[in-house]
């Protein structure tokens, strides 16, 4: 199983995100700079945190027209697995592959601290081996983090089921406390926490690592065993 | 801001003829304090700088420390207070992006960000408020959009530094030993200035900074741009990689002048350059502004003639300029020309090496009698008191600063920041511990004692994650050499780090000056910030939580030793009195006693005792375990004292360690084995902070309310007043 890490100028987790899926979950993992196109034979893909284009006009807003997203479209469309994180997120949101806008945070600051996010949805390929309203420990670490759709949005939203994660408190102000969503068919998974802070033990000395679920969920989707 | 009449005399004398006007800018830039050092370099000699980990090379901007399996650390400290004090934002932001740059000349990759702040009293100053706010914004904006993590540092508010900010950044860099660049050249290599664009920014910036801060000179300053040095990063990571840089400088003080004629003078080459092949920002730039603009974000690189084109690949991917400006000669000539038209030709070594001063240096008058106590009100509450100090800004979370600042991107954040230094895995098995420290307000009633006092105390925290001490940086902060006085401050400062240095055998792997730091009112306090790194070689102490029954061990003796201390001085708006003093065997041995004890895995934790005294340390333990503790005053360790002496004496030297019973007596075996001065002197159990004398409380505080002031006020202050 083969999965991409695409490489944005200005990305700033690509090589965290590398490391947590080739090392600590053993898979076939490459890099895809911006302006490359993907393999027809790519199996997952994933945009890592960071500040592309150094946030410029708006988190996420530049990279949205990179080449690569129109591979990315391609893929999303063909109902291949693909989850953002963080910038990843907010490309994702740019680029309109997921609905909402990500505004900056309530307090106006970079939040960077650690908090619990409630599971949703379990149906898609980054949450299938969660229970519903399992408790996930993890950090964020933003300053537009605060997830914002209009209420006819959030009734469509909680009607097909694209809500994923949760903030278990109010954290940034984002709309319904929402952390993560997808797109309608469940492949597209965007949030802003950061899973690949919290799999590993040296690291993480919070909790007993639920957060390891979100890649366990991809092998088990692609019926890759650990 | 230009050469002073015998400065120019001799550089009239030394190259036989009169400077261009080009000449006089660029040997300006380079004689200038901020660039020569002249004022310091000959004491800074003292320090020992040889240690069985350090390896030095020619023309490194940060310390290199070999950590086994092939690796090296790098470290450097830089600070940026006349910009910061004028364009705090920028200012503070473009600090970080300096030192960083630093790593990177060695050819390893950052990993680390710290940040000393220090502003003037913010409860009562508006400015001071507004310096800090921004100053800590243009860290946050420009660390995190690098990705590299700000771990750790400090903030202290004192009115010395009123209308102005000391902004201090240390950073950290990893790499494979293999990958460190050797700098060398050879004639017919070329030149290559990469990065941004050289613009009217930051022109004089050096000079600006080696005078007193008199006019807001805002075009002094430059402008950040994080996104270029994110770049920059990456390109020159992936021209390491293939072996593509053979010599590589930071453009930083001082800018081109700087830059190509430490790098010529250091490889012992000549260089000529074109200034028409710049990239700038402005079409219409004379040779002058190019030489000594101090544009972020730039780095200078030499290179062969063959590797050349692959190295402008790599600046096309990241769509980075990359011009190449001159050739190397074998002249020993740093030669500058604009087309066919020469503009400077002067000698590499003149320019680059300033005549050093000798200044004279006299005690200052006010010490004569600073040490003299003034009888106090008696306290009438000690828990009001208390409460008082858990919410003063100097002791305070810090939590609304680094909660902004990314402190776990690169996940190799093991102890976060908050606690006594944070703790970074390396990929060779081991862990790094660093913390920096400061305290003006004992350096300022003894600059000796003070600034050992800050290096132990930097020392205790990377102990009390496990951590050996392995290497030191030292920021030297003080106002005008030419004041015999302050210049006196700033050799008592350095000897006593010099002594401490030796005597420990941690080597000084890197450092900076920084002098003419004056005020509308007057000089800043001496302010000799240390960093110290420390390796741990298998696991580090990670704070466990402290449940019921634990025991709270005090290793060190308390002292009357109340100079300087945030009792005094926030307390009781007194300064003056007996300044801490280390006694560097019982230090030895307490930091020994730790060491074993956290090797043999029996503590829970190890907290430094220090701002705020024992009184203080104890509660940051209640209200970060979110459990109260007794504590027993008659027995802590040392002389009899009053209560005010053992509650908040800021003697050093002293550690809190946390024990479950089952490992006490193993522990007790550890420090009588040494001969530590300890004792047993509380256990936790309950929701309330309380000192006891004999059955009387002396304080009862309860946990939660003391944690709400001191994780609020700050935060509060900032954006309420």
């Amino acid at each position: 199983m083969k999965v991409g890490v695409v490489v944005f100028p200005g990305s700033n987790c690509d090589r965290d995100m590398y490391h947590v899926l080739k090392d600590v979950f053993k898979l076939d993992t490459e890099y895809y700079w911006h302006e490359k196109s993907l393999p027809k034979n790519i199996d997952a893909i994933v945009l890592p945190g960071g500040f592309s284009y150094g946030d410029r006009l708006r988190a996420g807003v530049i990279a949205a027209h990179s080449p690569i997203i129109k591979d990315v479209q391609k893929m999303a469309k063909k109902g291949i697995p693909i989850l953002g994180v963080c910038n990843g997120f907010q490309i994702l949101v740019e680029s309109g592959l997921l609905p909402g806008v990500l505004l900056k945070n309530e307090s106006l600051n970079f939040m960077c601290e650690w908090t619990n996010l409630v599971v949703e949805n379990n149906n898609t390929p980054f949450s299938n081996q969660f229970e519903i309203g399992q408790k996930i420990p993890i950090p964020i670490a933003n300053g537009e983090g605060r997830y914002y759709v209009d209420d006819d949005t959030l009734k469509k939203l909680k009607k097909k089921n694209q809500i994923v994660f949760r903030y278990d408190e109010v954290v940034n102000g984002s709309s319904h406390r929402i952390a993560g969503v997808c797109n309608e068919d469940g492949n597209v998974v965007g949030m802003m926490p950061h899973p690949e802070r919290a799999v590993e033990s040296e690291i993480n000395p919070i909790d007993n690592k639920p957060s390891t679920l979100i890649f366990e969920s991809l092998l088990a989707k692609m019926g890759v065993s650990n | 801001m230009s050469l002073e009449p015998q400065e120019l005399d001799e550089l009239k004398s030394k190259i036989g003829r009169d400077p261009t006007s080009t000449e006089l800018q660029i040997v300006a830039a380079e004689w200038s304090e901020h660039c020569s050092y002249k004022s310091s370099k000959r004491h800074l000699k003292m320090l020992p700088m040889k240690g069985p980990l350090v390896i030095t090379e020619k023309g490194y901007d940060s310390g290199v420390l070999d950590v086994g399996g092939g690796y090296v650390v790098t470290a450097h400290i830089e600070s940026h207070n006349h910009p910061s004090a004028v364009e705090p934002y920028g200012g503070a932001a473009t600090g970080v992006g300096g030192v960083i740059r630093d790593i990177l000349s060695a050819g390893t990759r950052p990993i680390a960000i710290f940040d000393g702040l220090r502003f003037g009293d913010i409860e009562k100053d508006q400015q001071a408020r507004w310096l800090f706010k921004n100053a800590v914004t243009g860290i946050a904006d420009y660390g995190n959009c690098l990705g590299i993590p700000t771990i750790g540092g400090e903030v202290e508010f004192d009115q010395c530094y009123e209308n102005y900010a000391l902004v201090d950044v240390a950073a950290v860099g990893f790499g494979k030993k293999e990958n460190l660049i050797k700098n060398h050249a050879k004639k017919g290599d070329v030149v290559v200035l990469m990065g941004g664009s050289t613009g009217r920014d930051g022109i004089g910036g050096s000079q600006f900074a080696s005078d007193s801060l008199e006019s807001e000179d805002r075009s002094a300053v430059q402008i950040p741009d994080p996104f270029i040095e994110k770049l920059i990063i990456e390109a020159v990571l992936e021209a390491r990689n293939q072996k593509l840089i053979h010599a590589m400088k930071d453009l930083g003080g001082g800018g081109l002048s700087c830059a190509i004629s430490e790098t010529a003078d250091a490889l012992e080459v000549g260089i000529e350059m074109d200034v028409s092949k710049v990239h700038t920002r402005e079409s219409d730039m004379h040779p002058d502004e190019i030489m000594v603009s101090e544009s972020q974000e730039r780095m200078l690189i030499v290179t062969t003639k063959t590797k050349l084109k692959k190295l402008q690949d790599i600046c096309k991917k990241f769509r980075i300029g990359c011009s190449v400006i001159g050739v190397v000669k074998s002249d020993n000539q740093m030669h500058v020309k604009k087309g066919k038209k020469t503009f400077a030709n002067l000698p590499t070594d003149v320019v680059a090496n300033a005549t050093l001063l000798n200044l004279p240096s006299k005690k200052p008058a006010y010490l004569e009698n600073i040490e003299k106590e003034k009888k106090f009100k008696p306290i009438s509450n000690y828990s009001k008191t208390l409460l008082k100090l858990l919410g003063a800004p100097n002791i305070a979370s810090k939590i609304w600063v680094y909660g902004q600042y990314d402190h776990e991107v690169g996940i190799r954040t093991v102890v976060k920041p908050g606690r006594d230094a944070s703790v970074l895995r390396l990929d060779n098995g081991k862990f790094l511990s660093a913390k920096i420290d400061g305290n003006p307000k004992q350096c300022y009633l003894n600059p000796r004692e003070g600034a050992i006092g800050c290096f132990e105390e930097a020392c205790r925290n990377v102990v009390c994650t496990g951590a050996k001490p392995i290497g030191m940086l030292d920021h030297l902060q003080f106002g005008n050499p030419k004041d015999p006085e302050i210049f006196w401050t700033f050799l008592e400062s350095l000897k006593g780090l010099t002594d401490f240095a030796k005597d420990f055998k941690i080597p000084c792997v890197g450092g900076k000056v920084s002098l003419y730091n004056e005020t509308p009112v007057g000089p800043i306090k001496p302010t000799p910030l240390i960093g110290v790194l420390g390796l741990i070689d298998k696991t580090p102490l990670i704070p466990q939580k402290i449940t019921d029954g634990d025991c709270l061990i005090l290793v060190g003796d308390t002292k009357d030793e109340m100079g300087g201390s945030e009792y005094f001085e926030y307390i009781h708006k007194f300064v003056g009195g007996k300044c801490p003093a280390v006694d560097f065997k019982s230090s030895k041995n307490n930091m020994k006693s730790v060491l074993d004890s956290i090797k043999k895995k029996l503590l829970k934790s190890a907290h430094d005792c220090s701002k705020g005294g024992l009184a203080v340390a104890v509660s940051e333990l209640c209200m970060t375990n979110q459990i109260g503790c007794k504590v027993s005053l008659e027995k802590i360790p040392g002389k009899k004292l009053d209560v005010d002496r053992l509650l908040f004496s800021e003697s050093h030297s002293r550690y809190l360690l946390t024990v479950q019973k089952k490992n006490l007596k193993k522990l007790e075996d550890i420090l009588k084995k040494n001969k530590t001065a300890f004792k047993q002197i509380g256990q936790f159990s309950g929701d309330s902070i309380v000192f006891s004398k004999g059955n009387k409380p002396i304080i009862d505080l309860r946990v939660d309310k003391a944690q709400k002031t001191w994780v609020n006020s700050l935060r509060d202050l900032v954006l309420h007043g």
